[in-house]
C-alpha cells in the first residue's frame, strides 16, 4: 500500500508531516478558542438578561 | 442576496452558522480524497521521482499563502472606505491561517529543495518574497494584539495590509519579473500546454478545492470568534 519513496523518503515524508502538523494545531487553536469565546459570552448574555 | 448583508454581524452569524456544516463535510471529502489520491495513486515523476509527491502540500499552501493575503487586502480596503466592522475582523482572523499556510509552504518548499535543487534555502527573489510576506504576516498579528482601540487597530494593519500586499504580488510573479533563481514558474496554468501533466493536475485541483474550503472553514470560525470577542468586550464595559 505504501509508495516506494527510496531516497526521498524524509523529504516526502517531513513535508507532508509538517504541513499536517501546522494546519492541525491552527485547526485545534481555532475550534478551541471559539468554544471559549461561546461559553463567555453565553454567560455574560445570562448574567445581564437576569439584571434586566 | 448582497454580499454587504454579511456585513451586519448578526446576519454573518445566522448565515455562517447554517453554512459551516456543509462547508466541512465538503472540506474533509475533498482533502482526503486528493491527498490520498495524490500521495498513494500518482507515479513517480522521470526527473523527480517520489519528490513530485510535495507538488500535493506545497502547491495548494503558496497558492493560498499568496491569496490569503490579496483577501486581507480587499477586507481591509472595505474596512478604510466602508467601515464595515466584519470586513476588518475578518481580515483579522485570515492573518494566523495566512501566516501558517506560508509557513508551510515554506517548509515544504524547502525539502523539496534539498531533493531537486540540493539546497533548503537559498536567496532566491521568490523564496525571499514569501519570506518576507510571512514577515508581514506575523507583524499583521502582532501590531493587532498591540493596540487595544479595536477601531484604531483595524485603521493601522489595514494600512499594513496595503504596504504587505506589494509582497503578495512580488511573491506571484517573482520568477516572471526576475527571470532569475532557482525557482521554477508556475505549475499551474491557464494555457493546458504549460501546466503540469493530467495525471497530478487533477488530485492536485481536489486538493486545491479543499484546501481552499479548510481555509474559508477556517476563516468563518475565526471571524465568528472575533465577533463573539466583541460583543464579550461590549458586555464587560456595561459592568464597570
Amino acid at each position: 500500500m505504501m509508495p516506494e519513496l527510496g531516497r526521498y523518503a524524509i523529504s516526502v515524508l517531513g513535508s507532508y508531516g509538517s504541513t499536517i502538523v501546522l494546519v492541525s494545531a491552527l485547526i485545534i487553536v481555532t475550534v478551541l478558542r471559539g468554544r471559549a469565546s461561546k461559553k463567555t459570552l453565553a454567560a455574560l448574555e445570562l448574567k445581564h438578561k437576569g439584571k434586566r | 442576496m448582497s454580499i454587504w448583508e454579511f456585513a451586519n454581524p448578526v446576519r454573518f452569524m445566522r448565515l455562517s452558522g447554517r453554512l459551516l456544516p456543509y462547508l466541512v463535510v465538503l472540506t474533509v471529502v475533498s482533502l482526503v480524497t486528493g491527498l490520498i489520491w495524490g500521495f498513494f495513486f500518482t507515479p513517480d515523476d522521470r526527473a523527480q521521482g517520489a519528490a513530485v509527491k510535495i507538488l500535493f502540500v506545497h502547491v495548494p499552501f503558496a497558492f493560498l499563502a499568496i491569496n490569503i493575503y490579496f483577501m486581507m487586502f480587499v477586507t481591509s480596503l472595505i474596512w478604510l472606505i466602508r467601515r464595515h466592522h466584519v470586513s476588518a475582523l475578518a481580515a483579522k482572523a485570515a492573518a494566523p491561517i495566512g501566516a501558517v499556510f506560508t509557513l508551510a509552504a515554506i517548509i515544504s518548499g524547502a525539502l523539496w529543495g534539498s531533493t531537486t535543487w540540493g539546497t533548503y534555502w537559498q536567496w532566491d527573489p521568490k523564496l525571499t518574497s514569501f519570506l518576507i510576506m510571512l514577515i508581514f504576516y506575523i507583524g499583521y498579528i502582532a501590531l493587532w494584539d498591540s493596540i487595544d482601540e479595536p477601531d484604531k487597530a483595524a485603521d493601522l494593519t489595514s494600512i499594513l495590509c496595503l504596504i504587505g500586499s506589494v509582497f503578495a504580488i512580488v511573491s506571484r510573479y517573482a520568477v516572471n519579473i526576475w527571470n532569475q533563481g532557482i525557482h521554477q514558474g508556475a505549475s499551474l496554468s491557464i494555457d493546458r500546454e504549460e501546466h503540469v501533466s493530467n495525471v497530478y493536475w487533477l488530485p492536485l485541483m481536489l486538493i486545491m478545492v479543499g484546501a481552499f474550503l479548510l481555509f474559508l472553514v477556517l476563516l468563518l470560525l475565526r471571524t465568528r470568534t472575533e465577533i463573539r470577542k466583541r460583543r464579550i468586550t461590549a458586555l464587560q464595559a456595561r459592568e464597570l
